[in-house]
């Protein structure tokens, strides 16, 4: 069984939380978003990192609007993040913190996979 | 101690320039700048950048809030009158009267005109203040023909002002042939032919006599030899006279060709005055370029300071390019020192002269005249600035077919080496400052100002600054990001020769790291395209693409995307058109014709793209690539199927030429047009491509560009039939996917070309590099493997997954997406509005 808790590196056990999707929903290298507990969640997934799964609001609070889910994903020296497919800031994808600008942050989620069940929760 | 009173007559280029310089000492001076143009000093070697579109702010070196920021008074538009010599002062034309302590005569030169009856009416006009320029613009208007009386530098970049204006021009010289006193009688012929093949006619050995009321045009002009012509305007460009008159008025020695004779510091006959510029006179010459006249400023400057420099003469030498034939002119371009021997080269169908002066040892450089290619002026004027010994075969200096010139690299030259005449920087001066902490050659230019002045050391400057920086083991950094240290070009190669598919392949083989980042994975995925032409959205490329690539539509500030399907040159049929007004209303788009002769919808979300796109590709569009760095349209003008004037089928050929290179992967988008004539209606010449109708055929312009930094395109070739017009374009295309930087539109890939246009015609036209079928080949490969993305996208529910709007609710309506109604269709609804409807 993998786990993550995307706020930090060690893994985690389990958690209790939303099952949203399996592993084949989610794009390899990129991101996918889901809808949990009425929130609109961005679910990265880059194969062969520890972990393999991160969690962040999809909302960009520079360009506001609801697209964080549809960035590249990228490692910024040892950070690594998602670029804002609107205005390209640098979320980290660890702490949700703004590489650009350290005053702002997105929400981080936990994730993580049980069997092929992806399972997210605040 | 009281503040020494300097006072600088004049706010020209020099003028401006030693203010800089005495403000950068330090010295204890309360500066006082007295200018008789209406407006401070600007860039004069530029002025004819004014009718390619400069404002006059643009061409400004210096602002009256610059000079009170930094505590010069200033005042323009009031001429200084009189020099009181005795009395230490100086009166204007105003009635201003201020005291020096130091005077500094900075007041340039005027344009002569020739004593010659009716010289002096409306229409007979000077080319050398921003005024000058805005009174031949208005005459301009309302003539048809003008004449430039001089064909010298100056002239001839007047006459070509004037055919810019739209001109039928003439250039009418009193001795023999062209810039004689640059050129030799060869050189000065070659230059005539290839400026009256670009439709200027030369009249030369003509003594004007009189100018006179025409009758066909408003004026004629009569010569000596009893002919004459008839013109609406005439500008003098005759050459130059020093502007001493106050010099001579207060009783300073004159030099022989005018202007105030200056010694060594740049002072007059009298000790408290100095002259600098185009009004002093050294050694009996007057200098008439601005390097020298920089040169004087800030010797003079230095006069106020410990360091005093002396000013010991300057060199004349000049490259440039007149009507767009490329000039240079170096030393003694005649070959007048005695026993001097001379090498010359003609070639007469690539319209090419040169010629060498050599020492009468052989072994050193005296001077040099180019026409029509000055490739090798850079290496020319270093040996020549330098007394450099020649290479034993002096000849493979210019001769085309010789062995290859020895290279003259920067680290050949001596640390005395001039690179910049313009600021007279040398290479010790660029080697101090780099070794002060000047790690870019941005750095280097602000910390020694070389390459600021006419730009031609440029290219030199780089490579020797790039040298440098690498003989110090300073990474240049040249390559895409940190995960790659290759430049864009490297990496195009390493992908074909290696035969590489996948970005992780590459990154694998090639860069650093698992993961990559925004600047490399769409630059790779945009060179995998063009060379393989995969699917953007098959599954190792689609998380690679930019934001509107990896969802092949245009992301909206709301999240939301916009849909634009092709319409090949503009041109679409009424049910065409209704299909598109059927689907905007059906999923309540927003509509709106495009800059590029096409439709853009707005406002659909995620989950709406695909079935717009069924509904659209039923109808018979495909994608547009609004989104992609790739082909966007080719517009058209409609050309002689109806216009009266069109001369070829330029619809025809557009919807030919969109079909062929739609798809086109690109380091940055492409924009094509074609126009049915001269006249120009689909504005070809600010596109990267673009095609204009001739009657024996089509004259293909190249590298021009709209947008940020507009840029007129060049021309590339002319008269092309059909297919050679295709071949030419591919291979120019081909060659810029292979060699342009990551988002270089081809404007500034030209820009950037060593060698610019005419390299990149000897490679494209005259296929130099043996590369032209390999390009072309390369081309058919991305035709041929051509398919509708957006067609494909439909037929794989693989790809289909992407355009769930939630991966647990796939059509799901994302909150944010609120819209509100203005004339009448959907607009984002601002954040208050928005509030607004959430509250009511
Ligand atoms: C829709 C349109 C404006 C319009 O309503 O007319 C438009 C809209 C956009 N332009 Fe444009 N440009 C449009 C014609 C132009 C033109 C005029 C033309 O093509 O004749 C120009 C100047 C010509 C040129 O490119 O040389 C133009 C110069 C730019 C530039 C500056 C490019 C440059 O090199 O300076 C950008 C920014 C960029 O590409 O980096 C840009 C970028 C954009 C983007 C893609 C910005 C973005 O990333 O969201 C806009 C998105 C369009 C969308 O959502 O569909 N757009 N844009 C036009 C679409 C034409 C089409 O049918 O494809
Ligand atoms: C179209 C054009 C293209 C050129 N191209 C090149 C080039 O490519 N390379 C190159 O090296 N050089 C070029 N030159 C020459 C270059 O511009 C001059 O060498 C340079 O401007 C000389 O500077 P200056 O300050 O001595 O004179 P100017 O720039 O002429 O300045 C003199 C100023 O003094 C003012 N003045 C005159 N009398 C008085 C007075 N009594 N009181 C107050 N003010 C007064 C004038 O109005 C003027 O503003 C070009 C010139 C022109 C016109
Ligand atoms: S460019 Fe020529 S053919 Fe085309 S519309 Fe204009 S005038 Fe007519
Ligand atoms: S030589 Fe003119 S800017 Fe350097």
């Amino acid at each position: 069984m993998m786990e993550a808790k995307s706020s930090e590196a060690a893994p985690l056990p389990a958690f209790p939380g939303e099952v949203v999707c399996t592993l084949d929903d989610l794009v390899p290298g990129g991101g996918v978003c889901a809808r949990v507990a009425g929130q609109q969640v961005a679910i990265f997934y880059l194969p062969g990192e520890a972990p393999p799964l991160y969690a962040l609001g999809n909302f960009d609070p520079i360009g506001r609007a609801n697209v964080l889910s549809r960035g590249i994903l990228c490692k910024i020296g040892d950070e690594l993040a998602v670029a804002s497919p609107l205005y390209k800031q640098h979320f980290s994808l660890r702490t949700g913190r703004c590489l650009e600008d350290p005053q702002v942050a997105v929400p981080v989620w936990r994730v993580s996979l049980v069997g092929e069940c992806v399972v997210v929760a605040p | 101690m009281a503040k020494c009173k300097v006072v600088v007559v004049g706010n020209g280029m020099v003028g401006h320039h030693f203010v800089e310089r005495l403000l950068a000492t330090g010295a204890e001076a309360a500066v006082v700048v007295i200018g008789a143009e209406p407006r401070p000093a600007y860039d004069r070697v530029h002025l004819s950048d004014y009718f390619a579109g400069k404002r006059p702010e643009e061409l400004a070196l210096t602002t009256r809030e610059h000079y009170a920021a930094c505590g010069v008074e200033a005042h323009f538009g009031d001429p200084v009158v009189a020099i009181d010599r005795a009395a230490k002062r100086v009166v204007t034309a105003a009635g201003r009267v201020f005291a020096y302590d130091k005077l500094v005569l900075a007041t340039g030169s005027y344009p002569f005109v020739p004593p010659i009856p009716g010289a002096d009416g409306d229409a007979c006009l000077t080319y050398r203040t921003i005024d000058d320029l805005g009174r031949i613009r208005a005459e301009a208007d309302r003539s048809r023909v003008g004449v430039v009386v001089g064909g010298g530098l100056l002239g001839l970049e007047c006459a070509n002002a004037l055919r810019n204006l739209g001109l039928e021009t003439h250039v009418v010289e009193f001795a023999p042939g062209l810039m004689g006193v640059q050129l030799d009688p060869p050189g000065s012929r070659m230059l005539r032919r290839k400026v009256e093949a670009l439709g200027v006619v030369v009249h030369t050995e003509k003594a004007t006599t009189r100018i006179g009321d025409g009758r066909k045009r408003r004026l004629v002009m009569e010569f000596a030899d009893e002919t004459s012509l008839e013109t609406d305007l005439i500008v003098f460009s005759a050459g130059i006279r020093p502007q001493d008159q106050l010099a001579r008025a207060c009783g300073l020695e004159i030099g022989p060709r005018g202007g105030a004779v200056i010694d060594h510091r740049c002072l007059t006959s009298d000790p408290d005055i100095f002259a600098i510029g185009e009004c002093a006179s050294f050694g009996g010459t007057v200098f008439g370029l601005v390097g020298p006249g920089y040169r004087m400023a800030e010797v003079a400057a230095s006069q106020f300071t410990a360091d005093k420099q002396h000013f010991t003469g300057a060199d004349l030498s000049t490259k440039l390019k007149l009507l767009g034939v490329e000039v240079g002119s170096i030393g003694d371009s005649h070959g007048k020192t005695p026993g001097a021997i001379c090498l010359s080269y003609t070639d007469e169908r690539r319209e090419v002269y040169k010629r060498i002066n050599l020492s009468p040892d052989g072994k050193k450089l005296l001077g040099a005249v180019l026409v029509g290619d000055t490739s090798d002026y850079s290496a020319l004027h270093q040996y020549y600035l330098n007394g450099l010994e020649l290479p034993a075969e002096p000849e493979s200096l210019i001769f085309p077919a010789a062995s290859p010139a020895p290279a003259l690299g920067p680290a050949a030259l001596p640390e005395g080496a001039t690179i910049c005449s313009c600021h007279n920087v040398t290479k010790g001066a660029i080697l101090a400052a780099i070794d002060g902490g000047a790690l870019s050659l941005a750095d280097v230019k602000g910390a020694t100002r070389a390459s600021t002045g006419c730009g031609g050391c440029a290219p030199l400057l780089k490579s020797l600054v790039d040298h440098e920086l690498a003989a110090r083991g300073v990474a240049v950094a040249r390559g895409l990001c940190e995960h790659f240290p290759f430049t864009r070009q490297e990496l195009f190669h390493i992908v074909q020769v290696e035969e590489i598919r996948t970005f992780d392949e590459l990154l694998a083989r090639h860069g650093r790291g698992r993961v990559g980042c925004d600047l490399c994975k769409p630059a790779v995925a945009s060179i995998l395209a063009s060379l393989w032409n995969e699917h953007p959205l098959a599954k190792s490329h689609a998380p690679l693409q930019d934001t509107n690539d990896a969802f092949l539509a245009n992301l909206q500030k709301d999240g939301t995307y916009s849909v634009v399907p092709r319409i090949p040159g503009g041109e679409i049929t009424p049910d065409k058109l209704i299909a598109i007004g059927r689907v905007a209303k059906k999923y309540n788009l927003y509509t709106k014709i495009t800059g590029g002769q096409r439709i853009d919808l707005f406002g659909a979300t995620l989950a709406q793209l695909p079935h717009i796109w069924r509904e659209l590709i039923d109808a018979g569009f495909e994608t547009g690539h609004a989104y992609g760095k790739a082909l966007r349209t080719v517009k058209s003008c409609v050309g002689s199927t109806w216009c009266r004037y069109g001369v070829q089928d330029s619809v025809g050929m557009a919807i030919r030429l969109e079909n062929r290179y739609k798809g086109l992967r690109a380091p940055h988008k492409i924009k094509a047009a074609v126009s049915g004539c001269t006249r120009e209606c689909a504005e070809v010449q600010s596109k990267d491509f673009g095609v204009i109708a001739t009657d024996k055929g089509w004259n293909l312009y190249v590298c021009g560009n709209g947008g940020m930094k507009p840029r007129h395109a060049d021309l590339l070739a002319t008269d092309l039939d059909d297919e050679t017009l295709i071949r030419t374009i591919d291979r120019f295309l081909m060659f810029y996917v292979r060699t342009a930087d990551r988002l270089q539109r081809t404007s500034v890939w030209l820009d950037n070309l060593e060698g610019g246009i005419d390299y990149l015609r000897e490679v494209v036209v005259e296929d130099k590099l043996g590369i032209g079928a390999e390009l072309e080949a390369q081309m058919a490969r991305v035709i041929d493997s051509y398919r509708c993305e957006w067609k494909a996208t439909l037929e794989d529910p693989e790809k289909l997954k992407r355009f769930r709007q939630f991966v647990n609710d796939p059509d799901g309506r994302d909150e944010r997406v609120v819209f509100v109604t203005e004339r009448g269709q959907i607009r984002p609804a601002r954040e208050e509005e928005r509030t607004a409807l959430e509250s009511a």
